[in-house]
């Protein structure tokens, strides 16, 4: 049995029905990620946020994007910020309020730059813009080691430093009341 | 039924208006939580939307093609650089306030 090309009620190709299936689970749990309440759920669909988007990183393309995001920001970063949010959590967290007193000016200010980059976008013409192009590992490497090497070092440095830095202001004083 | 959204995962807008999108939710965030952790998490968001729009970009522009990725993956470099340090100074600070919410570290208004 073969599937048609097309979703026969809906008239979508597969793919796009997939592509707009993630991009809502990112938009949607990005949402969640700023309005819940509890903080620990909203680092957990932050997790579904960036696994979304390593989803979307393999359609424009970029599957080694993708591998990376899921990596870096589902294996590391997420993991960081759990650690930070339980080593930071009060009784009173989740019973105070959750925003500032400018949030509403905030969500408005929000809304109009969501539209205005719509607007831009769509009133810009792309048609320099040629086909998606698939970006595959082979050419990737080549690119970043024969091109970009300094780059390269250059985060790994920085990379470096930073896990020193953090080291350093997160340890407690000798001795102090910690 | 949906036929306009027809081979919408192969249109440069769609990625660029959902970058946009992911990008004013984390701008949001970050305005209006009190928590210097949704905060940073906020910031991981919108870093998420540029790396979204520079992959779009280079997939479709082919004068930046591999390019594209290498930015992204130093981006990704960078926000973890910038997480580390930036969740190590809100435990420093939570130490010594006894608080995560940012609207009361005041120490310098006094």
């Amino acid at each position: 049995m073969t599937l048609p090309d097309t979703i026969p009620i809906l008239g979508l190709g597969w793919d796009d029905l997939l592509f707009l299936t993630f991009a809502a689970i990112m938009i949607g749990s990005a949402l969640l990620v700023v309005l819940m309440r509890d903080i620990i759920r909203c680092g957990l669909a932050m997790i579904i946020a960036f696994a979304a988007l390593a989803g979307l990183y393999v359609f424009a393309g970029s599957p080694v994007v993708a591998a990376a995001q899921v990596l870096v920001y589902i294996g590391a970063i997420s993991v960081l910020v759990l650690f930070a949010i339980m080593l930071t959590q009060t009784k009173a967290g989740p019973a105070s309020l959750v925003f500032q007193t400018q949030a509403f000016p905030a969500a408005i200010a929000a809304a109009v730059l969501a539209l205005l980059i719509a607007v831009a976008v769509a009133a810009t013409d792309w048609s320099e813009t040629g086909q998606l192009f698939q970006t595959t590992a082979e050419n990737l490497g080549k690119e970043l080691f024969a091109n970009f090497t300094l780059p390269f070092e250059v985060v790994s440095v920085l990379l470096l430093a930073a896990v020193i830095g953090g080291v350093f202001l997160a340890k407690r004083e000798r001795g102090g009341a910690g | 039924m949906l036929s306009f959204l027809d081979n919408v995962s192969q249109s440069l807008d769609a990625y660029l208006i959902l970058a946009g999108l992911l990008f004013s939710i984390g701008a949001f965030g970050f305005l209006a939580r009190r928590n210097a952790i949704s905060m940073l998490m906020s910031i991981e968001l919108m870093l998420n939307a540029v790396n979204l729009a520079v992959i779009a970009f280079g997939a479709f522009t082919p004068g930046l093609r591999e390019a594209a990725s290498v930015i992204a993956l130093i981006v990704m470099g960078a926000a973890a650089a910038e997480a580390t340090v930036g969740l190590a100074i809100v435990i420093a600070i939570y130490r010594n306030r006894k608080t995560p919410l940012v609207d009361e570290y005041d120490a310098m208004r006094q």
